[in-house]
């Protein structure tokens, strides 16, 4: 199929009377108070549908309200307006109503995880850990975990961060139109949809069954790098192609060599772009809860050394994992101070990393300014 | 030949001016290396788990391909990826049904609907979403969509069980912990991931086009029929199948909403399920070694499913950017 | 200069890390003196110092939880964590060397006993009962507050053949209780759990000819709703009219659930330290060196008794283990055998273990390495 096919002709042929060009901009259209009376009206058929018949529910209401607004509107537009408006009105309502139906969950999940959440938090949750707190009493904070999943995060940057820039400079500088080149590309994309559970098993025969270490910290940033490495490589890639061949080409005329000229002058360029696309990997991974159930253990102290492993007694605790347990202390009990907890160290995490997409996003900002 | 001659966006040309550099060929080796590290990774991943998982699948005493049941630790090990498989496809499969028109619309509304200054708010609004771990969707999903979608299922079984799908049959309260919910939360899971590529796609429709068929008098209908969907509809494609290997690999949301049971039935609102990613998260930790190299047989199974799925997509994307 | 910008940026993050690292703590105040009553004050005899971690069965969960709090009240120099992942990975972490002591709802298996005698270098691995854990009916019937069931009842719900609660079996032991007609809806733990193998050799004793899956971690039967652990359980027998289902007590006590009675032929039974206490004591108890096994009679139809229990084992080593790790093992199972430590027990919904059983029970611990 061809990217750019041509506009077909029927919408304007004049031939079809009634769909002429004058006729769509003079034609008959409908008042502009008439959308907003017919849902009013669909709002108060369904009232009455409500109260008469055994329909109910507050879900069915808006349902019922919204059917009955849209099919109205639509076999008014018919009426007066003609077909193609009819259809365009049709489809501009399910183009609204996807996006309502979008937000609704995101608005319901925020909702309720600040309505949990949001009792538990306070100075000392955030600056505590939970030794010698019983998780089944009040008390304790999610410090330690705070300490792990950054961490963790940190270590998996550390590693994924070089790799995957080097590697998008492979990429973009060397491997233009290489056969290696396109099959490391294609590689990358596939590693993309790698699941994370998949990551984290890979690690545990790796690491733990085949190279014998135990759990610890880092075991888990190891599977989070995994993760991490395909989203850095290609961010990276899309900003080096944005770099102007002109800037290479002048410092080339300077007689700088190209590996001097990537680094002082070409990815210097793309560093924003490059710190923005890192960012938006770190939040892609400290979510992550599957990998580190494998690989990390629980520990209720603070444990600042992402080595730690069960060989000294000790290991990390991270903020997913912590939910986790704290959910399974609550045995379904939402009132229970642990399922209290979990909520708060759930918003805590959420909180951390909409913080860190609002930060990538701001970097982008300030680099799109400058550029 | 001089620099100031090398060719437009020919780089290879000026990597053989300075190959001579000791520096230059250096640095080319290291990032070589670096990308190395993605094809080294995607291997091992495969061969680790094939390695690990062979003599554990060996000593299964049934079919692992045909097995609906998950029993490794018996002293007749009996397990295998049936209803792993079964479930996991119709959840994926339900969570694309409801979240690909969906994603579409949020992209159209997002490009071509919503006032310009709104676009990229309402964007970042669904992009949000993406930020939730999953462990909370699973939560939330546990706690708050189940107990509240009761009505759903039975509005769905009184008015579509003929379809036999979605029949609920028992004479009690529905829990709702259901391939249905498991579903649902998964297409809630994957909308930002479809939209936002989608959005992308939609963003590179050439303006002319769009602005010509608006000038000779087409509806946004019409415009979206003729100029945007051609153009979009292999991205559209793709950003579909991008969505389905996430929701295929989902863990934890899946492992705390689907009620675990080895069967096989197509009454997505009864009873509940396993997916394969699910049934490790739930089984990897009371595992023994034989346990364990089960689970990587299973893991290696998703492995390369999501591969194909993840594979099909870079084919069909790679095929509309060079056509 | 767009470096020089990055760079505060990264400065203002940096800081503002390492300001959160600074402030974090473990818990300052020490704990109110709830944990640690009967022995007051630090005493070197009694501590082990240094970080421990112990792992296994997710039913000691809340009896360990108030453990630890306890025992770390009264020792200043020890961390103690609990990993309740469940029985069987306690077993493996134990014979893997990651940790000193296990909580495990099944004696050791024959399978796991030469693994675990080589761990214990110059010793042998130990298993030592230290908790009941009655297996609690939760169930959600409209207008019933008070159930009864007989081991016959119990297995044909669990096996499917009694499918609506006005089934003439389930009134005839509720005489003057109301059963509606709704469906019942059996609950089993989907995944491998020492509740459910304690659960079905209740059954596959009491109740032989209805109950024909056999007994094991893993639920066999047919039919019902499975939750993936003890909150699903919980959760789905909440959440559903006519839902019956099996937990540990201390889980039927967080939620604040009045299990059915048992009736084995004399009467209902309430579960209580008492008929309990009778059940264990009827029990057959081995001992062998520091070793006591307890062999729960599940056929069990004296009057007063029930024997639907979980009696729970520490599996520790008496010689071979580092000697921070052997004196807090020694020091740590000597609170949780104390009156102190067992007292504990029975507001947490588990049960102290009888005087005639914890008598022999502080000797094996008495009788293990000091370091």
């Amino acid at each position: 199929m061809s990217a750019l096919p041509p506009i077909p002709a029927h919408p304007v042929t004049p031939a079809q009377p009634g769909l002429a060009l004058p006729a769509a901009l003079t034609g008959r259209r409908l008042p502009s108070w008439a959308p907003p009376a017919v849902t009013a009206g669909a709002v108060a058929v369904a009232g009455l549908l409500f109260a008469a018949t055994p329909l109910q529910g507050r879900a069915g209401f808006v349902v019922v309200t919204a059917l009955l607004s849209v099919g109205s509107q639509t076999a008014l537009s018919f009426a007066v307006e003609g077909r193609r408006r009819a259809v365009d009105r049709m489809f501009s309502a399910f183009v609204y109503a996807s996006f309502a139906v979008a937000a609704v969950p995101l608005v319901l999940i925020l909702w309720y995880t600040v309505l949990r959440g949001i009792g538990a938090i306070n100075l000392r949750f955030l600056t505590v850990s939970m030794f010698r707190v019983n998780p089944d009493n009040p008390g304790g904070g999610i410090y330690h975990a705070i300490v792990g999943t950054l961490e963790q995060a940190a270590l998996a940057t550390l590693m994924a961060a070089p790799i995957g820039v080097l590697a998008a400079v492979y990429l973009v500088e060397y491997g233009r139109r290489q056969p290696f080149a396109r099959a490391v590309s294609f590689f990358v994309d596939v590693m993309t949809g790698v699941p994370s559970i998949v990551a984290g098993l890979f690690i545990y025969a790796l690491w733990i069954l085949t190279l014998g270490f135990q759990k610890s910290g880092f075991a888990g940033s190891l599977a989070l790098f995994i993760l991490m490495l395909p989203v850095v490589i290609r961010a990276t890639e899309e900003m080096l192609k944005l770099v102007p061949a002109e800037l290479r080409e002048a410092a080339y005329a300077l007689g700088v060599p190209k590996w001097r000229t990537i680094l002082r002058v070409v990815l210097p360029t793309a560093l924003a772009g490059i710190v923005t696309g890192i960012t938006l990997g770190v939040a892609r991974i400290m979510g992550e809860t599957a990998p580190l159930l494998l690989l990390v253990g629980t520990n209720s102290r603070i444990e600042t050394n992402p080595f730690a492993s069960t060989d000294a007694q000790r290991l990390q605790e991270a903020l997913p994992t912590f939910i986790y347990e704290q959910f399974r202390d609550a045995v379904g009990n939402p009132d229970t101070p642990a399922a209290q907890r979990a909520w708060g160290a759930a918003l805590t995490l959420i909180a951390l990393i909409m913080l860190l997409t609002g930060l990538a996003r701001l970097i982008a900002r300030l680099a799109r300014v400058r550029g | 030949m001089t620099a100031t001659r090398v060719p437009r966006r020919d780089h290879a040309v000026a990597t053989r001016r300075s190959s001579f550099s000791a520096g230059d060929r250096v640095f080319r080796a290291v990032s070589v290396t670096a990308a190395t590290v993605v094809l080294v990774a995607m291997a091992a991943i495969a061969v680790f788990l094939v390695i690990r998982s062979v003599p554990a699948i060996r000593q299964d005493t049934t079919n692992f391909l045909t097995t609906r049941a998950w029993l490794p630790e018996e002293a007749r090990p009996i397990f295998g990826i049936a209803a792993l498989l079964f479930h996991t496809v119709v959840t994926s499969a339900l969570a694309m049904i409801i979240a690909v028109p969906v994603a579409v619309g949020v992209a159209l509304f997002t490009t071509f609907y919503a006032p310009r200054r709104l676009s990229a708010g309402l964007g970042y609004l669904v992009d949000l979403l993406a930020a939730v771990p999953s462990v909370i969707y699973g939560l939330w999903g546990f706690f708050f969509l189940a107990p509240n979608i009761t009505g759903l299922t039975l509005w769905l079984s009184r008015w579509l069980g003929w379809t036999g799908i979605v029949h609920y049959r028992l004479n009690n309260t529905p829990n709702n912990l259901s391939d249905l919910t498991a579903g649902v939360v998964l297409a809630i899971m994957i909308l930002p991931i479809v939209s936002s590529i989608t959005r992308e796609v939609f963003r590179q429709v050439p303006r002319d086009q769009v602005e010509a068929a608006l000038a000779i008098g087409a509806t946004r209908w019409e415009m979206i029929r003729t100029a945007v969907l051609p153009f979009g509809r292999s991205g559209v494609v793709s950003a579909a199948i991008l969505g389905l290997g996430r929701a295929l690999g989902e863990t934890l949301a899946v492992a705390i909403i689907l009620a675990p049971a080895y069967t096989i039935s197509v009454h997505l609102t009864e009873g509940g399920g396993i997916t394969f990613a699910s049934n490790i998260a739930l089984k990897y930790s009371e595992a023994s070694e034989l346990g364990i190299g089960a689970l990587l047989g299973s893991g290696l199974c998703l492995f390369a499913i999501t591969l194909g799925v993840n594979f099909g997509a870079q084919l069909l994307i790679r095929r509309r950017k060079e056509a | 200069m767009r470096l020089h910008r990055q760079a505060r940026l990264a400065s203002v993050v940096t800081v503002g890390a390492l300001a959160l690292a600074a402030c974090g703590s473990d818990n300052v105040t020490p704990p109110s003196a709830t944990g640690g009553t009967g022995t007051t004050g630090a005493n070197a005899a009694n501590c082990a110092s240094g970080s421990f971690t112990a792992a296994g069965s997710s039913a000691q969960k809340p009896a360990f939880n108030a453990w630890i709090q306890g025992y770390q009240g009264n020792c200043a120099n020890a961390s103690v964590n609990y990993d309740g992942q469940g029985s069987g990975n306690g077993r493996t972490q134990f014979i893997q060397k990651q940790v000193p002591l296990a909580g495990s709802d099944s004696y050791l298996p024959d399978t796991q006993t030469a693994q675990a005698d080589a761990r214990c270098t110059g010793g042998k691995a130990v298993n030592i009962p230290m908790v009941l854990t009655p297996v609690a009916m939760i169930y959600n019937l409209k207008g019933v507050t008070s159930l009864t069931l007989t081991p016959s009842t119990i297995a044909k719900i669990f096996s499917g053949k009694i499918t609506s609660w006005n089934d003439p079996a389930i009134a005839a032991a509720n005489k003057g209780v109301p059963l509606p007609a709704t469906t019942v809806t059996p609950v089993h733990r989907a995944t491998d759990s020492g509740t459910t193998d304690n659960f079905t050799k209740f059954l596959a004793a009491q109740a032989p000819t209805d109950w024909t899956f056999g007994s094991g971690q893993a639920w066999k039967a047919p039919g019902g709703v499975g939750g993936k652990d003890s909150a699903a359980v919980v959760q789905n027998v909440k959440g559903t009219d006519g839902a019956i289902g099996y937990v540990d007590g201390p889980d039927a006590r967080k939620n604040n659930l009045t299990p059915a009675a048992l009736d084995t032929g004399s009467g209902p039974v309430e579960i209580s330290a008492d008929s309990v206490g009778k059940a264990v004591e009827a029990a057959t108890t081995t001992t062998n060196g520091q070793d006591i096994s307890v062999k729960i009679n599940y056929g069990l139809k004296a009057a007063g008794t029930y024997p639907a229990i979980l009696a729970t084992y520490e599996i520790t080593c008496t010689a071979g283990l580092p000697s921070d790790q052997a004196a807090f093992v020694r020091t740590f199972l000597t609170y949780t055998s104390s009156s102190a430590g067992q007292g504990l027990l029975a507001n947490l919904g588990h049960l102290p273990l009888p005087a005639s059983l914890l008598t022999k029970v502080q000797v094996a611990v008495a009788a293990l390495p000091a370091s």
